[in-house]
This record gives structure tokens, C-alpha cells and sequence, in this order.
């Protein structure tokens, strides 16, 4: 159904313009705390008109969270699991749509039951697989009997062990692995003829071949797509890089947050945490700005 | 060029049988039309020879060699597809030269095939675009290109067709035959146009359900269906069929008014025997209601063709097309009578569908049909 009378024009633009205020007023809030000094910021109501601090609260900010390491720290995570998701997934389909294996379509919805499991629901036993990342299969050996044949022939105890707290492959590749990704892809080359499939096997290219020359040029809107939704996603990760990084050296932007935030009896300088948070959020926003072109195609797909 | 052999082969999906033994064999740079109906097998037949499906039993050999469980790549095929399957991404030249690439063919080699191969199919000032950009007839010159490139032993053509307006059709339809004459390779095409198999083949192979009906030059098949499918298949208007039975006398008895004589009806024994009988429209003359020896029909309506006319009559319930060459000025509900020399009467079993023939004079007499 679609209408057209200048009131009901007028009606729907009210209603849009609504929606933009309601997104945008907390944003303005947090651009405008930043730029007044302490006592400004304090006063109830805060005046909305911005101060002249801005410089001073974002210099205090950095210093202060130790943002600059901690940037780094963040898009080198914030890359990497969004590459990963990118490859993994691509890869992952690729197997599910073009062959033909035994539990085929079972490990496609195993896959996508995964999506209700987020990670916070499974954070415990994916805390345990860090801390130890062979302890699967040591409790395969154990159980399955082993490693008390190995003990009893060789006397050599097997315990394998490959802790990943505290490291970058332990930040990222848990959170590597992406339902949604695989259902992406999967989507879009169910799309792809299977004529297309066939000329290239008449025109003598192997699987591999194929992945390449074809199904990755033509899914580059989807890659794109993808890479910015899992680049925001993961950078703002908070709960995943807490826990698994103790280390400070290894720490994140967003986790850096608290640091900022003033304590109960500390003080209550809301300015510079609102400067931190604009610094945290400009390179997510960056992105989708720089990728919002070929975000909206990979996600729409119509390109034939 | 290669001969290629098709010893029983069938083709199964699950209990679903979709090809029923198929024996055939295509001589070195034959250009082969498979003919027949959606779903009767054909592509499959087809997509079985070009390595994309299993064959279920059977053995398909090319220059001798079984190819059962060979590769693709390796059977020396080029395959041109209904939607033409080109790659979106990639420029004509590329599309063109792909096949080359993954073989391994130096860069400038590769660029000097690709330039030879467009010129063929008049496609030079197109090279870097891409097949979004080009036009239907573009798009299936580029498959084509794609497959000559190769300098393949064996062509295949799925429908390549099939996408076309009926202008461009009839334009790549000479195309196609002048390639042929001027590659040689040896070509199957599958279509469910008789227009187009009639053109193009040197011989059709005419399928349904799975089965081949007939193998044979256009004429022949045109002029000797090898079964009522094959009558009902080729040819249009469609071969008018008359379900009836043998008198004594040796004459075809459709209904009461309706008789025509058969030659040697007697001595084929057929006396009895429920027969259909066909004959074309272009056989088919029109005379006036109640000629002796015709049969009397009505206009039902008149097709105007700008060459010719087809006039659709109505006996009693079963239609039957009269091609005329004449402009005629008949109104429907006219009383016409039909009059059909014996020598252009087909006459198939009703039983197994197959064609009876006549036994030519001094023959001997075909076996039996009455034990």
C-alpha cells in the first residue's frame, strides 16, 4: 500500500524527525558534556550550550585511560575477529552449499542454533576452552582410556596444554566463529546459478579455483557488509576481553571505559569520561561511514 | 573432432528414472539435435556426455575411451548453457579466456586465442566489457566463444536458444550451422524446437519420457515417424491422428462417414486391428462438403500464416488441421470435405504407438502382426 497525500507526507516526516531526536539527543548530550569544564558540567540542569574544554577533556582522557595503546590494542582485535568472521564464514558456507557430504544440512542447523547461544550464555565453558584450548581433547584421551594405556606402556603422563588467557588468538579466536556470517553467505550463494558453477568445472576449475575466481569476487558487497557489522560488534566487545585479558598490556578501548568513569567518592568529572567515550566511538563510526555505500548493496543483494 | 559411443546408458535419481537405456552412436564432426518435450531426458542425456551428472549404468565413450568416471575437464567437452552461465565479474575477454587461464596458458598466448576466437563470433570491439552490459545475442556469443576457445573435441549446446527473440534466434540458428561447417567439431544439441533440430542436425534424435523414439535425418524423421510421438512431435502444424479400426475390406473406419482406404491392409494382415492413423496437414486437401471418398468436416477456424493458411476443421469432436497454399475465405461452421491420397496415410499400432509400414511392392511381407 503506498499512499501519497501531502498530510500523510507531512504526517511521516513528523514521526521520522521524532525517531532522528530521540537517536541523536544522547549523542548531543555526550558531544556537549565534553566540552565544559567540571564545575559546568555539574550544574543541574547541565546547559546545553558547549563549552570550550573539549581539547583539554579529550587530552586528559588519553592520557588518563591510556587510550593510545589501548586504540591500537582495540582495532588490532576489533580486525581480527572481523577478518576471521569474514573467512571462517565464507568458508564455512562454501562447504554447506557446494558439496555434497553425510550430516550436511545437521551441520548447517547445528551452526545456526548457535544463534541462541550468544557468547554470554556460554562465557563459562568458553573461559575453560581458553584457559586451556587442548582440554577438549585431553578429556577425549581420559575418557576414552588413552592416556592410562600411555601412562601404563610408556609411563609418560600425556597432559596437553595450551593456555590462551592473556593473549591476542585468545581474545580473538574465541568470538571468530559466526552463525550469522555463515547464514549470510550461505544465502547469497544459494543466489548464485548453478550453471555458473558447472561452466567453471567445464572450464577445467577445481572447488578451490572456483572459491576464488568466482564466489569471492562476486560476494565482495557481502564481505563488506559483513566486516562492518562484526568490526562494530567486536569492538564493542566488553565482557569477552574483561575476563580473558588480565593483562593490562593486553587490555581494550572499551574495557579502558571504567577507568574513566568517576568512582562514588572520587571526582565527578563527567566531561573528561564523555571526551574518552567520543574518542572510543570515532573509529567504529569511521568505518561505517567510510563502507556504508557497499554495506547497504551486500545487504540488500540484488546486484545480478 | 571424436566419435562418441552411448552403450544403454540410464540415469536414476533415487528410484527415479529419468533416462531408460539410451544406445547411440555419433560419428567424428556429426552435428547431433536431440529433440523432445520438457522432462523427457534430454539434458540430462546431455549433462551425463558433459561429465556434470553420474551416470547411473551404462558407458559413454569418447574416441573409444569410457568416460564414466573421468572428469569434466578431462572429457574434452565445451558446453554452452541456456542462461548462457557467464562470469558477471569478469570481462568478456576474460570470460572468454578462463578456460585457458586455468590451464595454464601463457598470458600473451592467452590474449592472442581470446582476440582469434571473438573475431569468430564478431565480438572484437566488446573485449573489455562486461556481460551485463551486452545484449542477448552478445551474451550467448560470448558462451559460445567461450566453449570454441578451448579447441574442444566434442560441443554441447543445452537450449542455448531457447532465451532468444525469435528474430535473433533464426540469425544464431545459421550461426551456429556456419560454425560448424567451418570448426567440424562434433556438436549435440538438445532443443524442444523442431524447427530449430530440423535445421540444424544432420540427424535427430528424438526423445520422450526417457526414451529414444527415433534416430534419423530430418527428412526421414519428418517423412517416416518412427512412432506416433515422433508423428505427434515433429512437424507443424502437428500430424492430425485418427484413432479407428481395419474393416474387412482393408479400409480404415474412424465412424460412420468417415472411411479411408489403406493400401495393402489386407495383406499386412492388419483386418481387425486397432490403428491410428496419421496424416499431415500439408498432406490433407480441402474439397467440397460431400466429394465421394472424403471426409466431411466443419470449419472450425482458419490460422492466417501470410506464406499459407491453416484451416482447423472439426469432425465431429476430433480437430484436423488442412494446410492450404491458397487464400481461402471460409467461415467457421462451413460443411468442407477432407480428401487424403493413400500414399500420404502414416499408420501407427495403437497398441505400442509404433509405426506399421506398408510392405513396398515385391518385399517381402513384414512379420506377422496376428499370430
Amino acid at each position: 500500500m503506498v499512499e501519497r497525500t501531502p498530510i500523510f507526507d507531512a504526517i511521516c516526516q513528523v514521526i521520522l524527525l521524532i525517531g532522528l531526536i530521540v537517536a541523536l539527543l544522547p549523542f548531543a548530550i555526550v558531544i556537549i558534556a565534553a566540552t565544559h569544564d567540571i564545575r559546568t558540567v555539574n550544574i543541574v540542569p547541565m546547559p546545553l550550550m558547549p563549552g570550550h574544554d573539549l581539547m583539554a577533556n579529550l587530552h586528559e582522557a588519553w592520557v588518563r585511560a591510556d587510550l593510545a595503546s589501548k586504540l591500537l590494542n582495540s582495532i588490532l582485535f576489533a580486525v581480527s575477529v572481523a577478518a576471521g568472521k569474514v573467512i571462517l564464514s565464507a568458508m564455512a558456507a562454501f562447504s554447506i552449499v557446494y558439496f555434497r557430504f553425510p550430516g550436511r544440512s545437521l551441520l548447517f542447523w547445528a551452526i545456526f542454533i548457535t544463534l541462541m547461544l550468544p557468547l554470554e550464555v556460554r562465557i563459562v565453558p568458553t573461559y575453560a576452552v581458553a584457559a586451556n584450548a587442548l582440554a577438549p581433547f585431553q578429556a577425549i584421551l581420559d575418557v576414552t582410556g588413552i592416556t592410562w594405556l600411555i601412562r601404563t606402556v610408556s609411563g609418560f603422563q600425556v597432559s596437553l596444554q595450551w593456555g590462551l588467557l592473556n593473549s591476542y588468538p585468545g581474545l580473538v579466536l574465541p568470538l571468530v566463529a559466526t552463525a550469522t556470517g555463515t547464514f549470510l553467505y550461505r544465502q547469497f550463494f544459494l543466489t548464485i546459478p548453478d550453471e555458473l558453477a558447472e561452466a567453471a568445472k567445464m572450464d577445467g576449475s577445481g572447488p578451490v579455483r572456483f572459491f576464488f575466481d568466482m564466489l569471492l569476487p562476486l560476494s565482495r558487497p557481502n564481505m563488506i557488509a559483513l566486516f562492518t557489522i562484526m568490526f562494530v560488534w567486536a569492538w564493542n566487545q566488553y565482557l569477552w576481553p574483561l575476563l580473558v585479558t588480565t593483562d593490562p598490556k593486553f587490555g581494550i578501548a572499551v574495557t579502558q571505559l571504567k577507568l574513566l568513569i568517576p568512582s562514588e567518592f572520587g571526582l565527578p568529572d563527567w566531561n573528561v569520561a564523555m571526551a574518552g567515550t567520543l574518542i572510543i566511538m570515532a573509529p567504529p563510526l569511521i568505518v561505517v561511514i567510510l563502507m556504508q555505500r557497499w554495506f547497504v548493496r551486500g545487504l540488500i543483494s540484488t546486484e545480478k | 573432432m571424436a566419435s562418441i559411443g552411448i552403450r544403454s546408458v540410464r540415469k536414476a535419481y533415487q528410484k527415479n528414472a529419468v533416462v531408460h537405456g539410451v544406445d547411440l552412436d555419433i560419428a567424428s564432426g556429426e552435428f547431433i539435435v536431440i529433440l523432445g518435450p520438457s522432462g523427457c531426458g534430454k539434458s540430462t542425456l546431455l549433462r551425463m556426455i558433459a561429465g556434470l551428472e553420474e551416470i547411473s549404468a551404462g558407458e559413454i565413450s569418447i574416441d573409444g575411451v569410457v568416460v564414466n568416471n573421468i572428469e569434466p575437464r578431462e572429457r574434452g567437452c565445451a558446453m554452452v548453457f541456456q542462461n548462457y552461465a557467464l562470469y558477471p565479474h569478469m570481462s568478456v575477454a576474460d570470460n572468454i579466456g578462463y578456460a585457458l587461464k586455468v590451464a595454464g596458458v601463457p598470458k600473451e598466448e592467452r590474449r592472442r586465442r581470446v582476440e582469434a576466437t571473438a573475431k569468430i563470433v564478431a565480438l572484437e570491439s566488446f573485449l573489455d566489457r562486461r556481460p551485463m552490459a551486452l545484449s542477448g545475442g552478445q551474451r550467448q556469443r560470448v558462451a559460445m566463444a567461450r566453449a570454441i576457445v578451448r579447441e574442444p573435441k566434442v560441443f554441447l549446446f543445452d537450449e542455448p536458444l531457447s532465451n532468444l527473440d525469435a528474430k535473433l534466434r533464426v540469425a544464431m540458428r545459421a550461426e551456429i550451422r556456419r560454425l560448424h561447417r567451418r570448426l567440424g567439431a562434433t556438436s549435440i544439441f538438445v532443443t524442444h524446437d523442431q524447427v530449430e533440430a530440423m535445421t540444424l542436425g544432420d540427424r535427430l534424435v528424438v526423445m520422450n519420457a526417457g526414451r529414444v523414439e527415433q534416430v534419423g535425418a530430418p527428412a526421414e524423421v519428418y517423412n517416416r515417424p518412427a512412432s506416433r510421438f515422433v508423428a505427434s512431435f515433429v512437424g507443424s502444424p502437428a500430424m492430425n491422428l485418427m484413432e479407428g479400426t481395419i474393416d474387412r475390406h482393408g479400409v480404415f473406419v474412424y465412424d460412420e462417414e468417415r472411411r479411408v482406404a489403406v493400401p495393402d491392409a489386407v495383406e499386412n494382415r492388419l483386418v481387425g486391428h486397432k490403428v491410428t492413423l496419421g496424416v499431415r496437414a500439408e498432406a490433407a486437401r480441402l474439397v467440397e462438403a460431400g466429394t465421394s471418398g472424403s471426409l466431411p468436416a466443419t470449419v472450425d477456424f482458419v490460422e492466417e500464416l501470410g506464406a499459407g493458411r491453416v484451416v482447423h476443421t472439426d469432425l465431429d469432436g476430433l480437430s484436423f488441421a488442412v494446410a492450404v497454399t491458397e487464400p481461402v475465405a471460409l467461415l467457421p461452421g462451413t460443411a468442407v470435405g477432407i480428401a487424403i491420397d493413400p500414399a500420404d496415410i502414416h499408420l501407427f499400432s495403437s497398441e505400442t504407438g509404433l509405426r506399421i509400414d506398408a510392405a513396398p511392392a515385391g518385399a517381402q511381407v513384414e512379420p506377422p502382426l496376428v499370430p
